[in-house]
């Protein structure tokens, strides 16, 4: 049965939840989009929302259902949608990031560009010089999973994941890469090291970047990866 | 950390998996956080409430059991949550409801016979270093708690020392029954409208078991398996007892420790009075679920409020 579903939709999520699918597909418009509306919202709804979950294309509103209800809830974020957001001036960064990319650094950079037909030098010129965005964060503390990756370098997660995955390591999963903010099994392909933190408990704003930010890799050097703090 | 405090509770034994919480994370999930608390919300909040405690104040869980604990100053604490042996010293004490403690008093919980999850708590709740606003443990995420992890024996649970106070108990029957056959209300949503009526005909009129994996993230049950021709989701943000449907068809009713967000097609969620009392059961407990409007689970819930609200307790010593 094939349906025919309208953008932005609102459905029931749970006895205080619902959640907005913007659109079908994830892409840097509608993560913008989700990204302003979650702060109209949490400006709008202070009272009774409890938590707002961006990711992809949809958001997950969280609310006190003894405070409010789906219905009045409802009723605020169709108010919402409707607001022409275009002239909200976007607060969104831009975020460069050190990476060093070898083999040493990238234990499945080589098994990747055979994969991919490409040499190890093209993989790093094509990972490099996209412009991803923070489509979602999750997984594990400050894990962002960014898009999207040049279809030439795509690659499906390895058969069996790693119990171990260095801090600082750099992947890439289909067409999203990411960066490991901190040691934790996984699966994803890894091509080079961050040397920075990009996840502190103890320091606020506690995470680099947000979702509908911006993130560029920059390659640098063995010696500039050490100089920097990364540990190999 | 150090306390200003110097009362505290020597871990003797820390039991099979302890951990301190309070009501929950909420407004961390842009670092990835997700929420914690307490698994079985209920059962928490009478801790807090037979000691007069605000609602929020941390409390220990203690998952089966195994808890050995000596205090240093005297206090009142109060047990409730699965049905386990509690003893002071050695004698027998009642739990839902809350007990004076002296001195050097050893403080025992064994092994729970119904129910899986305990709750201890003490007077004013114990004094734990919040982070991202909240003390709840997320082991996984090594955040909260003491150094973000498990009770360990030798660890301190600092609490204020507290003048007496009066004990109060629970009447027996406004005491939670923990069972091996449940019935979850399930609030349909997500992409429940997308599953095929004979598939969701099967959820809704079948028995599951609760399978071996079954913890603080979620219950994986085993039973008909319902299948789904839902292409591949974009991951999106779930919440408190969605149930997720993954490619084997054997539902998953992920819980306080959940993943923030995840891709796997789900049917809804399960009312938090009945998501409580899942988080009670263990392997190979029975589980049917039954569908209910948005608009009825709104009235569940004012009505559970407001009963709460009214209970009244009995005073049983001063």
């Amino acid at each position: 049965m094939q349906q025919v579903v309208h953008y932005p939709q609102i459905e029931i999520a749970g006895e205080g939840a619902v959640i907005i699918y913007l659109d079908k597909v994830a892409n840097n418009t509608t993560i913008k989009k989700i990204s302003q509306l979650k702060h109209s919202i949490a400006r709008v709804l202070a009272d009774s929302v409890v938590e707002l979950v961006p990711s992809y294309a949809s958001l997950l509103v969280i609310f006190d259902p003894i405070k409010t209800d789906y219905y009045a809830v409802k009723k605020v974020l169709s108010a919402l949608l409707e607001e022409d957001t275009s002239e909200i001036e976007s607060t969104h960064k831009t975020i460069e990031l050190p990476v060093y990319y070898s083999l040493e650094s990238g234990p499945d950079l080589q098994s990747l560009a055979n994969r991919s037909g490409l040499s190890v030098e093209d993989v790093i010129e094509i990972h490099q010089k996209t412009i991803y965005h923070v489509y979602a964060i999750g997984f594990a503390p400050g894990f962002a999973f960014l898009g999207e990756v040049d279809e030439r370098i795509a690659c499906p997660r390895l058969a069996s994941p790693r119990a171990k995955v260095a801090k600082g390591s750099v992947g890439i999963a289909d067409r999203q890469t990411a960066i490991y903010p901190n040691v934790s099994p996984g699966g994803w392909n890894l091509i080079g090291l961050c040397p920075q933190t990009l996840f502190d408990p103890d320091v606020a704003p506690y995470l680099t970047y947000q979702v509908g930010d911006s993130v560029k890799f920059d390659a640098i050097t063995r010696h500039e990866f050490l100089a920097l703090g990364g540990q190999l | 950390m150090n306390p200003k405090t110097t009362s505290y509770f020597d871990v003797i034994h820390p039991g099979i998996l302890t951990t301190i919480q309070d009501l929950g994370r909420y407004g961390q999930s842009h670092l990835g956080l997700t929420s914690g608390g307490p698994a079985d919300k209920q059962a928490f909040l009478w801790a807090n409430r037979l000691l007069n405690n605000a609602e929020n104040c941390p409390v220990l869980e203690v998952n089966v059991g195994g808890l050995k604990l000596i205090a240093t100053t005297a206090t009142t604490i109060a047990v409730t949550g699965a049905n386990a042996p509690l003893t002071i010293n050695g004698h027998s004490k009642d739990t839902w409801r809350s007990h004076r403690v002296n001195p050097d008093d050893e403080i025992e919980i064994g092994f729970a016979t119904q129910g899986c999850r305990i709750y201890l708590g003490v007077v004013e709740g114990f004094v734990v270093e919040s982070q991202f606003n909240s003390v709840s443990t997320v082991i996984r995420e090594k955040v909260g708690g003491i150094n973000g992890g498990a009770l360990k024996a030798a660890d301190r649970l600092f609490y204020e020392s507290s003048p007496k106070q009066p004990l109060y108990a629970l009447y027996a029957n406004d005491i939670p029954r923990y069972a091996n056959l449940i019935t979850a209300r399930v609030v349909t949503g997500y992409q429940f409208d997308l599953f095929e009526r004979s598939e969701l005909a099967k959820f809704f009129s079948n028995e599951y078991q609760v399978s071996a994996q079954y913890d603080r993230m979620g219950y994986r049950l085993s039973g008909p398996a319902i299948q789904s021709n839902i292409s591949q989701l974009l991951s999106e943000g779930i919440c408190n007892g969605a149930i997720q449907i993954p490619p084997d068809g054997q539902p998953i009713v992920l819980s306080v420790d959940r993943q923030t967000i995840g891709g796997y097609p789900k049917l809804g969620s399960v009312l938090s009075l009945d998501l409580d009392l899942l988080m009670q059961t263990s392997q190979g407990a029975t589980v049917h679920f039954e569908p209910i409007s948005i608009h009825y689970a709104h009235t569940l819930l004012h009505l559970a409020k407001a009963k709460y609200t009214e209970t009244k307790l009995i005073k049983v010593a001063l």
